[in-house]
Parts: structure tokens; C-alpha cells; sequence
């Protein structure tokens, strides 16, 4: 047992013992729930600690037989890619859970029970390096998001829930069928070993076979980005979320798919996805832009937050099928930067929703004035998330633009127009909720941060600045990883180019050509 | 072969679990006038303890593994894996049993005796090596059954649905027998090993052979419920009362797959390539009609109905691909279903009430408040028939599509799993109604389940975390026993 299970099976644990604690002991699940949450998050710093530069591979792992035949096994590792978003999601579950301290009223229990399990399986998710293990852990995922929807959310939970849970899983099906299918190919799940052999032509995918397998990949994790078209779960999950839920499903549960896409779609199937790389990066470009522009016309808080995300995570999906080191730099930082704006934009939102009950733009206008410090905030959380420099996402995009722009210059002056639009959404929302002649009803309901609520806030935005200021902090594990992967990327094309200096060399290469 | 006609010591070993049986449910008929006002329970503790001591009698048949009764009966890994499960299906079914008879005020003797009767036939069709001994199997194992479907002779459901089960239940029969007749016909053999020897010769008309086979996937598909035999299920088991419903979607079903595969796995694998795709076809639409169906359902029990169509179809797809590791997943899947199918009817039962007035799925609404723990087996029934990690029905489908992969049936792998998407709505629709909705009526007026059928709910749950975490226990031994005697 390393760290790493360590940060996996803390909130397992949590989560076993919340169910156990009897209902009427609110106050102890709560604390409960918070103290294994801040435990995992002081555990997986411990990763950050430990992580060793220049090492090839995962590090931390750990790896024993689950089940004999077939042969499946817990084999966990990290590497500078999932490095980063476990500690994401060790950091944001505890601000989920004390942004819900006061909010949720009922069923406590099972709420914060729910939040732990969800932070196990998404630990997991980018933990797993069998395939099969990452299957499991990305269904369990599934589960406590579609009760944290469908029990605290809002008016239309219900069909946000079901929809959410359906479009999810009518994805991940295909997917379990492409795994299952490599297992039939290679004999194994362990992810390294197929990669091993694709890599030293010990398996020879023909042309269709690779673009199907490929294509069984990209729609499970196209969904959960989501890309443009598919992406009309998302609006209405994030509006009908609890804000933890939100905050929880935009920060982390929609990196899931970008995460798969970069561990699993590019390098094993480089051909396929660099075949296909021109649709989806138009689509991303198509999301891009749409997103901004629908986010524009939203009357309401949350979804206009939530089409933001379509258009925020365009950019890292073109990142990423930029194939270029840049462009997948870009995007991994885009990813851990949308999770910190994103995710703070979502607890603001939700702090406004526990003060006027409601989430429409309408209803407010010159909160600055009665909640200057709650506004001095969501200005500096809408400044970094438009992608003002000295703060968090301005480098993601920038680099995304770059790498963009060096594979193919038209795609990145049509993304750039997203990067305007987001200053034009963000801000007219802005100054329409913090400026001008102030509500009666806002004048009363309006109290500025309590205790609680800087406890929550102050972290965020302390990452926004430090993530833009002092990118040396995380980038290097990052781009580390990217080159890795990149190589991986170009192994396979039809001549099998050998790459001086390549950091991954196998036998098996030289009897593959 | 030599026909021996003083069977030994061993002989009856093998055969210990239909003797302990049969006998207990002899005495029971006859015990029933003197007890069945003063002791109605007895009857169900008492079966319960036939059923232990069958398992029991089960294994210990199976540590001298062989063939019987000059060569009609075989314990094989195979038959002592079906026999274990049918008898713990019983266990439950009886469990699940107590507080409905109570609550209808039936008489529980001949209840229980029914019960172990068909159970008798069960395992008689799973041990079974000649085509002969499968028939009566089978016909003990309905005639029992179709007379439970009744069990409640005042209630007008239940005589419809006896009759409809009796009437198309025969005549599927009547195919099955045929095509037995046929068999005879070509191999002059009803034992399972010679007609395989006896196919092997190439003067054997192979077009006659497929006819037989047509036959038996005809009688056999309506045993297990599969498309397009399917129509009597939806009705029948609505009508039954619902401990029986329970354990006729499984505990008959699980035998009936068991004979499918012994016959067409050990009989009639030389002639695959002829009767594969009707195994195809059948899988494809019991899964579609099944699930599609279930969406449209408001009965509970119709749904449950619906979806054990559609898992027929899951468990057929397996039996398409033709392999150890096909046979091995449709043993795991079965068990997994089983497990998960009785769980879910003992929440049926609970919440039904007396004359089973309760049964649209709005009268689950607010059991998850109500009835907290109730409701979180519920859920785990339902995540392992959609298929969730962890839950025994995720590893059981995975093992029946990976088998059909290595088979190449890669269309069929993709189609099943596209419509255990499809399955995902309804039973999520379930977990909508009872998580989401405010508490109505019924979940209000519920009482405790009381203790046999709390058992008959933590039970299967536990049974499906266990298959569902540690699946390997399970699988190694069905893999293991998934060649047959051949």
C-alpha cells in the first residue's frame, strides 16, 4: 500500500463510514466527511512531493492481482499527466463540501457520503492504468453524480439526471466493447503492455480495425468533455446540479474525457487520430465559438457558466489534436485551469443562488455595492477566466494557440475569436449582476462572505494567481509526460520514423519495421 | 456401454439431492392435514432445511464426480454448479415465500411441496445425460410450476395465468419432444455423448439433424423466454403471485439454459454452423424487444417481466459464441441474475400488500426515505441489472461479451451493449421514482418486511457484491467445468 492507494482508499473509507453513522448525527458526517477530504487532499501533496523528475513511466505504482482469469489486476501509477488532476480533485472536494455545509438540508447523510465516493472513483479514473480497472472506476463515477443531481438539484433534476446518466453510459458501453476487444487482441488489460506491444507491432491494427477501436474511444470521452454535438447533456446538468455537484462535474468529471482522449485515444491509435484530427478540431473550433456564443444569450447564471465550459473545453481538445507539444502542454494546463476558474465561478454562483434564490441574470444588478468583497472576487474569478495575463488561463490558452497555430494557423485565428467572445459574455454578465441600480430584494439579501465562505474562496483564487504567475510550479511535470506521449504519437505512423533521442525504446521496434 | 441395472452405492450419492428431495416433499404432503392449521411456518423452515441438505447432498455427489444409472445421469462440475444454484434459488424463493402466504392466508403445505417438486425436476434436467431424462426433468420441473402459477385458486390472475402457462407450455414442449423423436430417428440414441459420436458419421443426414435442433431451440427458447417465444412471459408472470414469479424467472430458467447448453454444447456442436444463427437472431431480438418493451411497462412485475426477456437475450448471445469461456459466463451470468432477480421480487413482494394492489412503479415513490435500507437493495439490484461495476450483473455481462468477441461476434457484442444502454432507462427510472420522488400511500403505510424476507433482500445483495467484487471464485470454477463430459 503507497501513497497513491493511500489517496484512493481514504474516501473509500469516508464514504463506508458515513453510510455507517447513524442519520441523526448530521454534524458528525459532515466533519467526518471533511476531515477525510482534507486528509486525501495532505496525502496526494505527498505525490507532489515524491514525484521524481526524468523517470520514464508511472511512478507510485502499485499492482496485484484483482481477478485470476482474465487476468485483471489493481494496477495504479501516476505520471505527470494524471499527477496534477488527482490533486485537482483532492483539492475541490473539500471546497465542495464546505460550500454545501449550510445549503444542503436534507438527506445530509447520503449527500456527503456521495461527494466522497464521487472523489474515490475520479481518483481512480486518472489512477488506473489497466484498462479494465479505468472502466470500473469511470462507471462508478456515474453513480453518486447521478443522485447528487437527482436528489438535491433543482426544478428539472430529474430529466437532468437521467439524461446525464444515460448519455454517459450509451458511451462508455462502446467503449467496455473496444476494451474488451484490445483484451482479445493482446490477451491483456494492462495498459502498458498493450501499449507495448501496438507500439513493437507484436499487434497489427488494419486500417478500419484502428479507426473503429479509435472511434469507440473518442465518442465515450467526446461525451464527457463534451464536444460539440454532443455536449447538450451538460447545460442541463450543471443548471439543475447542487453547486457542489456543479462544481464537482465541471472541475474534474468533464477532465475525464480529455484526460482519456490524451491517455488512451492518441497514443494508441496516433494513425487514427491524426487521420481523423481535421473533423475534431473542427468541431472543437465549431464548440469553440457556438459555446461563447450561446453562453452570451443566457438569461441564466449557471447555464451561461456551463456553455462557458463548452467553450473553454474546446480549447483542449484542439490542444490536444494539435500534435504538438505545445498545443498538448497547453491543453493539460487548460484543463487544471478550468477546473480552478470554473470551479470557483460555480461556488460564486451557487453563494449568489443561497442569497437570492435565484439564478437568473434579471434578478440581479449592483450586488458590488452591498457585497463588495463577494464582487471583488467573482471580478478577479471572471478575469482569469476570460484569460487576463498574470492569471490562470491565460497561459493555457496561450500555449493552445500557439501549438494551434504551429500545426495549422487557420485553426487557431478561429479559435482566438472564442477569447473575445468569453471577454464579451463574462463581462456584460458581470456588469449586469455587480453593476448598476441595485434591487430592492438584492439590498436585503445580500450579505458579503461569511468565515465559511473565505475559507472556500481564498485557496481558489490564491491557485489562479500562483497557476499564472509561477507556471514552473506545474508545468514541467506536464510537459514531461506530453513528450512522452507525443513520441508515442509518432511511433506508430506508417514508417515507423525513428526518433533520436526518443525517451521510449523497445526491442520489439526493430523487428516490427 | 453395458446397461447396469443394480445401481451402487455411489449411484446414489450422485443422486442424493433429487432422493433428499423428493422424499421431503412426500412427507410433507403427508404432514400437512395434521399441521398445516396449528404450524403454518414449519413448513417453510422445514424446506428450507431439504434445500440445505440438498446442497449439501449436491456437493458431496459431486466429490464422486461420474455417470450414473447406466450413463442417463452425469455429475459433472457442470450439473453439481446448476444443482448448488437452483437449490439456493429454492432457499430464497422460500424465504421470499413466508410473509406472502401469510399475508394471502394461503395454505403453506402443499405450497412448499410444489415447490421442492419442481426443484427436484430442475435438478434432474441439469444432471441429466439422455434426452429422455431432460424431458421428464422438464416436465416435473412445470408440472410443478405451472400448478404454483395457480396457487391462488380464487385469484382470477392467477387462473389466467395458469392456463396460459399450462397451454403454451406444453406445446413448446411438444417441440421439444419432437425434435427428440427425431434425434432417435437419425442416431438411435437419446444419450447426449453417442448422438455426438453418432454425428460425427458422415452418412448421418445433416439436414434432418438441423430440423431437430430447430425444434428443440423452439421448445427450449420458450422455457428460457427468449424472442420470439416470448409471449407468454409478460402475462404469467404478472398473473403468478410474486414469490413464484421470482423463482420462475429463475430457478426454471436457470435449469432450462442449463439443459440448452448441455444439449447443443456436447449433442450438437458438430453442426454449429447450422443452428448458430438462429441462437443469433434470438439473442438479438429477445434483447431488443425486451428492453424496448420494458420502457413502455407501468407494472412492476411486467417490467421485471419484460427485462428477464432481455436477459435471455444477454445469456443467449454467450450461448452464440460457442466456447468454454461462453459457457463459463452464461454459468456466472445466471447466477449473478438470480441472485439480483430475487432481490428485486422480494422488494416487489414487500411493497405489493395483500391481493398485490401495489405494484405500479409509483408506489416505489419515496421508499428511499421511508424505507432507507429497502431501498439501497433495491438499488443494487437495479445497478447490477444495468450493468454497474461491482455488482455481480457488470462482471456477468462483461464475461458474456467477452466470450462473444473472442468468438468474433462483433456486431452482436456491439448491438448487446447499445441495448444495455437502452435497459439503463427503465431501471433508472425505478431509482428515479424511489430517490426523487416525495413519499406517497403506499411507502407511507409500509410496514417491517419482516425477517425471512429482509434475508431474501441482504442475501442477493451480498451474493451480488460478492460476484461482483471477487468474481474469480465463481468463474475459475465454471470455467473449469465448462467442457462437459466430453
Amino acid at each position: 500500500m503507497n501513497l497513491l492507494d493511500l489517496v484512493i482508499a481514504l474516501p473509500g473509507i469516508g464514504f463506508i463510514l458515513a453510510l455507517i453513522i447513524p442519520r441523526a448525527q448530521e454534524k458528525a458526517i459532515r466533519l467526518l466527511t471533511l476531515v477525510f477530504s482534507l486528509a486525501t487532499f495532505v496525502v496526494s501533496l505527498g505525490l507532489v512531493a515524491g514525484y521524481q523528475f526524468g523517470k520514464a513511466g508511472q511512478q507510485f505504482v502499485s499492482d496485484t492481482v484483482w481477478i485470476s482469469s482474465p487476468e485483471i489486476h489493481w494496477h495504479v501509477g501516476i505520471d505527470g499527466l494524471s499527477l496534477w488532476l488527482i490533486v485537482l480533485s483532492a483539492f475541490l472536494t473539500p471546497i465542495a463540501i464546505g460550500i454545501s455545509w449550510r445549503y444542503i438540508a436534507h438527506r445530509t447523510k447520503e449527500f456527503y457520503a456521495f461527494l466522497l465516493l464521487l472523489e474515490c472513483g475520479l481518483v481512480g479514473v486518472f489512477a488506473a492504468w489497466d484498462l479494465f480497472l479505468f472502466y470500473v472506476f469511470w462507471e462508478i463515477v456515474l453513480v453518486p453524480m447521478y443522485f447528487l443531481i437527482g436528489i438535491w438539484g433543482h426544478d428539472r433534476r430529474i430529466y437532468a439526471a437521467v439524461k446525464f446518466f444515460l448519455y454517459t453510459f450509451a458511451g462508455s458501453v462502446l467503449m467496455l466493447a473496444a476494451i474488451i476487444y484490445l483484451y482479445t487482441l493482446s490477451g491483456t488489460f494492462d495498459y502498458a503492455a498493450i501499449l507495448d506491444q501496438l507500439s513493437a507491432g507484436r499487434i497489427i491494427l488494419s486500417h478500419s480495425q484502428e479507426t473503429l477501436l479509435f472511434l469507440a474511444f473518442f465518442i465515450a470521452f467526446a461525451i464527457k468533455v463534451p464536444l460539440f454535438p454532443l455536449h447538450t447533456w451538460l447545460p442541463d446538468a450543471h443548471v439543475e446540479a447542487p453547486s457542489a455537484g456543479s462544481v464537482m462535474l465541471a472541475s474534474v468529471m468533464l477532465k475525464m474525457g480529455t484526460y482519456g482522449l490524451l491517455r488512451f485515444c492518441v497514443p494508441m491509435f496516433p494513425n487514427a487520430a491524426r487521420d481523423n484530427a481535421g473533423w475534431i478540431n473542427i468541431l472543437a473550433i465549431i464548440g469553440i465559438i457556438y459555446g461563447a456564443l450561446v453562453a452570451m444569450v443566457q438569461p441564466n447564471l449557471k447555464k451561461l457558466v456551463a456553455y462557458s465550459s463548452v467553450s473553454h473545453l474546446g480549447f483542449v481538445v484542439l490542444g490536444i489534436f494539435s500534435f504538438t507539444q505545445l498545443g498538448l502542454d497547453g491543453a493539460v494546463y487548460q484543463m487544471l485551469n478550468h477546473g480552478i476558474s470554473t470551479g470557483a465561478l460555480f461556488v460564486l454562483v451557487g453563494f449568489l443562488y443561497e442569497r437570492r434564490h435565484s439564478l437568473a441574470i434579471s434578478d440581479f444588478g449592483g450586488v458590488a455595492t452591498v457585497a463588495p468583497w463577494l464582487s471583488t472576487v467573482f471580478v478577479i474569478t471572471t478575469l482569469a477566466s476570460i484569460g487576463l495575463p498574470m492569471l490562470n488561463n491565460f497561459v493555457g490558452e496561450f500555449l493552445v494557440l500557439q501549438g494551434a497555430a504551429q500545426a495549422n494557423f487557420t485553426w487557431s485565428i478561429f479559435a482566438a475569436i472564442g477569447v473575445i467572445l468569453s471577454a464579451c459574455y463574462m463581462l456584460w454578465m458581470v456588469q449586469r449582476v455587480f453593476f448598476g441600480s441595485t434591487h430592492e430584494d438584492v439590498a436585503h439579501h445580500m450579505p458579503d462572505f461569511n468565515a465559511r465562505e473565505w475559507a472556500c474562496m481564498i485557496p481558489l483564487v490564491a491557485m489562479m494567481v500562483w497557476m499564472g504567475v509561477y507556471t514552473q510550479s506545474f508545468l514541467p511535470h506536464i510537459s514531461e509526460t506530453n513528450a512522452r506521449i507525443l513520441d508515442q504519437s509518432r511511433m506508430n505512423v506508417p514508417l515507423r520514423v525513428s526518433l533520436p533521442g526518443s525517451t521510449i525504446s523497445h526491442g520489439g521496434i526493430g523487428r516490427a519495421r | 456401454m453395458h446397461a447396469n441395472f443394480f445401481p451402487g452405492a455411489d449411484d446414489y450419492l450422485r443422486f442424493s439431492p433429487e432422493l433428499i428431495l423428493t422424499i421431503g416433499g412426500t412427507l410433507m404432503m403427508v404432514l400437512d392435514p395434521l399441521f398445516a392449521r396449528k404450524l403454518p411456518r414449519m413448513f417453510g423452515h422445514l424446506s428450507i432445511l431439504l434445500l440445505a441438505l440438498g446442497i449439501i447432498g449436491a456437493c458431496a455427489a459431486y466429490t464422486v464426480p461420474g455417470y450414473s444409472f447406466s450413463n442417463l445421469l452425469v455429475v459433472d462440475g457442470f450439473g453439481a454448479f446448476f444443482r448448488v444454484m437452483v437449490l439456493s434459488i429454492g432457499i430464497l424463493a422460500v424465504l421470499s415465500s413466508y410473509k406472502y402466504l401469510d399475508r394471502e392466508a394461503a395454505e403453506t403445505g402443499e405450497y412448499h411441496a410444489l415447490l421442492l417438486f419442481s426443484i427436484v425436476g430442475q435438478c434432474v434436467m441439469v444432471t441429466a445425460n439422455d434426452l429422455i431424462m431432460i424431458f421428464i426433468g422438464l416436465e416435473i420441473s412445470s408440472i410443478a410450476s405451472y400448478i404454483l402459477t395457480g396457487y391462488l385458486r380464487n385469484d382470477k390472475r392467477n387462473n389466467e395465468a395458469a392456463l396460459k402457462y399450462f397451454l403454451l407450455g406444453s406445446f413448446a414442449t411438444g417441440f421439444l419432444l419432437y425434435g427428440i423423436a427425431v434425434i432417435y430417428g437419425i442416431t438411435a440414441t437419446t444419450k447426449l455423448d453417442e448422438i455426438r459420436a453418432a454425428l460425427n458419421n458422415p452418412s448421418t443426414p445433416l439436414a434432418m439433424v438441423g430440423v431437430a435442433a430447430a425444434l428443440m431451440i423452439v421448445g427450449l427458447g420458450f422455457k428460457v423466454s427468449a424472442a420470439p417465444f416470448q409471449m407468454w412471459a409478460p402475462d404469467v408472470y404478472q398473473g403468478a403471485p410474486a414469490p413464484v414469479s421470482a423463482f420462475m424467472a429463475t430457478g426454471p430458467k436457470a435449469a432450462a439454459f442449463a439443459i440448452f447448453l448441455r444439449i447443443f454444447m456436447t449433442s450438437f456442436e458438430q453442426v454449429a454452423g447450422g443452428w448458430e444463427p438462429l441462437i443469433w437472431i434470438s439473442a438479438l431480438l429477445s434483447m431488443t424487444i425486451g428492453n424496448f418493451a420494458a420502457i413502455r411497462q407501468d407494472n412492476l412485475k411486467r417490467l421485471l417481466a419484460y427485462s428477464s426477456v432481455a436477459h435471455a437475450g444477454y445469456i443467449l448471445v454467450a450461448l452464440a459464441s460457442r466456447s468454454g469461456d461462453g459457457t463459463a459466463a452464461v454459468m456466472f451470468y445466471l447466477a449473478a441474475y438470480a441472485l439480483m432477480n430475487i432481490g428485486a421480487f422480494a422488494v416487489i413482494i414487500h411493497i405489493a400488500g395483500k391481493g398485490e394492489r401495489h405494484l405500479r412503479i409509483e408506489d416505489l415513490a419515496g421508499l428511499g426515505q421511508r424505507q432507507p435500507l429497502t431501498a439501497a437493495m433495491l438499488t443494487i439490484f437495479l445497478l447490477s441489472f444495468i450493468g454497474v461495476p461491482l455488482t455481480g450483473g457488470f462482471f456477468g455481462k462483461f464475461y458474456i461479451f467477452r466470450a462473444a468477441l473472442e468468438s468474433h461476434l462483433v456486431w452482436l457484442t456491439v448491438l448487446g451493449l447499445l441495448n444495455s444502454a437502452v435497459a439503463a432507462y427503465y431501471y433508472l427510472k425505478l431509482l428515479v421514482v424511489m430517490y426523487f420522488d416525495e413519499p406517497g400511500e403506499v411507502a407511507n403505510s409500509l410496514g417491517s418486511p419482516g425477517a425471512g424476507l429482509q434475508a431474501a433482500l441482504i442475501i442477493p445483495a451480498i451474493g451480488t457484491f460478492i460476484l461482483g467484487i471477487v468474481p474469480g471464485v465463481v468463474l475459475n470454477f465454471a470455467r473449469n467445468s465448462s467442457a462437459f463430459g466430453r
